[in-house]
């Protein structure tokens, strides 16, 4: 639905497409960026493969090699029982890759449809959605996420849920806020009195002009649920032990400093590898993409 | 002005309302008895019995919503299951503790963000705006619990200057009746030695609190500065010959804060929230320490409580943020009119 022709831009000779992969390659940030992301999910996904030990993964004991500390054979040191924390950082990171995909697999879905119901169909529907999602952004988040799986038990599935119960209202509003902006423009008009349906309107003329800034949002949000999931872990109400969480790591490592501090260190800096990454990569996704938040 | 306030503050009302509706329902959908999860498995169903009348659980749900909306009104949040004192209390206890802590850390991010955006914006693609870009990103990726592990680590054990736990060393004798902020009720008393010991106490749990802030802000700081310095009265009052000092600090920042001051708005409402981890890392005896107690022991009223001040205090500063956006700028005011 764009005016610009998706083919001919006259003065460089290159397609739309291809004049945004250019600012982005331009944009070392946003390579690094990328190269930090792409490297945590293969590390995430071939775990078995990559892991130099891949038995530190379980509730393994390997008593004569703990509080070792960094060396060749274990890269980040050992932990209390002697599990190699390299290895047991590669799986937390298949532990926060999942629960970010399931967070936002839920979240961003059914806060971009409320956003855009709201958006289009103004009136009561905008009333009602919109207060109670600034209900839902008053709770701070922190503190209700943890009286949520406090009261639910802890473990992985329940902190899913309780970030997915409070993530959706970003989405909410930054596609409220777009679609506000959308209705007075021509298309929308034109496809109105064209007689397409609501549904039609919707999804097919609204949704892909906040396709981009969703994007954006989903690739810095990545960043944040793996914060929060870690953080509700080192609390000791997320992900509960032997699965290996980064969070978790960082709360047991900390029992040993100072003198045993890569076991606190070397999984807090794996987290902070992470979010630096979704974050470059957000980042350099938005001056691309050229969309406000 | 006036029809303003008087909106906003409907507006809050309706907040809260919606808020501690929402908190009661969460509190009730959640599959288990609070009776039994307060007891534990080892009570009698007696017991069991006897609390869940006194807790008022076998009423039925528009009354215990209504004992306990009027509970609220009036300031009881009934009693914590932990302390067996009432909740109110034992929150009003612990508040000043969080409430000195998140107020240092605000004030530790308006005078370093603020300038150092400005300054990066003065100075913008020289090595000054690189190194600020990088320090700010650092500030922005790096887990509250990551970098507090860290400055125990580094500044505590290693240089041993500052304390790793807790409010004020145990040798010294005070108790802040005042404003419970030891920093302003030992400067009432003229203790100065409460004071310095204090300010120590607060360094290392306040930078953790504040860098994430401090990235955020210095760079919306930056970007507003370098959008506000294209306009023509930045030009206009150069031609006059008003020093560059004057129109970058006074004239220019007026206009450009409005953007950090409504991040740091938000900001400050989340901090309360972060305040958990940090409390926890450091052995801060404050309000969070107090909620994550609570939680682990599942004491249901304590817990609904402490969600129900932090939420109260994420409203309240977001309308303080409002208000002060008004104050600044007057577009604002007639757009929040307008608005939803």
């Amino acid at each position: 639905m764009s005016v610009i022709d998706d083919h001919e831009t006259p003065d460089h000779g290159m397609t739309a497409r291809q004049m945004a992969f250019f600012r982005f390659r331009r944009n070392p940030l946003a390579v690094i960026g990328a190269l930090i992301v792409l490297s945590v999910v293969i590390m995430a996904v071939f775990a078995p493969w990559i892991a130099p030990s891949p038995e530190s993964a379980g509730s393994f004991v390997n008593f004569r090699n703990r509080h070792a500390p960094p060396s060749w054979d274990n890269l980040m040191g050992t932990d209390n029982v002697g599990r190699d924390v390299f290895s047991r950082v590669i799986y937390g990171y298949r532990v926060s890759l999942g629960l970010v995909v399931g967070v936002l697999g839920v979240a961003v879905p059914f806060g971009v449809i409320l956003g855009l119901v709201a958006g289009y169909f103004g009136g009561w529907t905008e009333t009602i959605v919109m207060r109670f999602t600034d209900i839902m952004l008053a709770l701070p988040p922190l503190a209700m996420a943890l009286a949520i799986t406090a009261v639910l038990s802890p473990n992985l599935v329940n902190a899913m849920i309780a970030i997915t119960l409070l993530w959706w209202t970003w989405h909410t509003r930054l596609i409220y806020r777009i679609v506000k902006g959308q209705m007075n423009e021509d298309y929308v008009e034109a496809a109105r009195v064209a007689g397409a349906s609501h549904m039609h309107i919707l999804f097919r003329e609204l949704l892909p002009n906040c396709i981009s800034a969703v994007a954006v949002k989903v690739s810095l949000d990545a960043g944040f649920v793996i914060l929060f999931g870690a953080s509700l872990s080192f609390l000791g109400l997320g992900i509960q032990p032997p699965t290996p969480d980064l969070g978790t790591m960082v709360a047991t490592g900390s029992e040993y400093l100072p003198e045993m501090w890569w076991q606190a260190i070397m999984p807090g800096l794996a987290i902070l590898y992470a979010i630096l990454g979704f974050n470059l990569l957000g980042d350099g996704l938005r001056d691309m993409l050229d969309v406000e938040l | 002005m006036f029809i303003y306030l008087f909106r906003r503050a409907l507006t809050l009302l309706l907040v809260l309302l919606g808020l501690a509706v929402l908190i009661f329902i969460i509190a009730r959908i959640v599959p288990g008895d609070p009776a039994r999860i307060a007891l534990g498995p080892m009570a009698t169903a007696e017991q069991v019995t006897e609390l869940q009348n006194e807790m008022g659980l076998n009423d039925s749900y528009p009354k215990q919503l209504w004992t306990y909306l009027s509970g609220l009104a009036q300031g009881d949040l009934g009693k914590s299951l932990l302390t067996s004192r009432p909740v109110m209390d034992d929150i009003r206890a612990a508040l000043p503790a969080t409430l000195e802590l998140v107020l240092f850390t605000i004030i530790l991010q308006i005078t370093v963000s603020i300038p150092l955006g400005v300054m990066a914006a003065v100075y913008r693609n020289t090595w000054v705006d690189n190194v600020l870009r990088v320090v700010s990103l650092i500030g922005v990726v790096t887990p509250g619990f990551v970098l507090a592990i860290m400055l125990q680590l580094v500044a505590a054990y290693y240089l041993g200057f500052f304390p790793i736990t807790g409010r004020l060393d145990g040798g010294i004798d005070f108790s802040a009746d005042v404003t419970g902020l030891l920093l302003i009720d030992g400067t009432l008393a003229g203790r100065f030695d409460v004071v310095t010991d204090a300010a120590r106490h607060l360094f290392l749990p306040s930078i953790a609190l504040a860098a994430a802030g401090i990235g955020q802000v210095m760079r919306i700081t930056r970007t507003a500065m370098i959008e506000v310095a294209s306009r023509d009265f930045v030009e206009a009052s150069r031609a006059y010959g008003i020093p560059e000092r004057v129109v970058t600090c006074r004239y220019m920042l007026r206009v450009a804060s409005v953007a950090p001051l409504t991040i740091l708005g938000l900001e400050f409402a989340s901090l309360i929230g972060n305040a958990f981890i940090v409390e926890f890392v450091f052995s801060w005896p404050g309000i969070a320490s107090y909620g994550v107690r609570t939680i682990l022991q599942k004491d249901l009223n304590a817990v609904i409580g402490v969600v129900l001040v932090s939420g109260v205090f994420f409203v309240v500063a977001n309308l303080a943020i409002d208000i002060l956006l008004g104050v600044l700028d007057p577009r604002h005011r007639l757009r929040a009119g307008r608005d939803t």
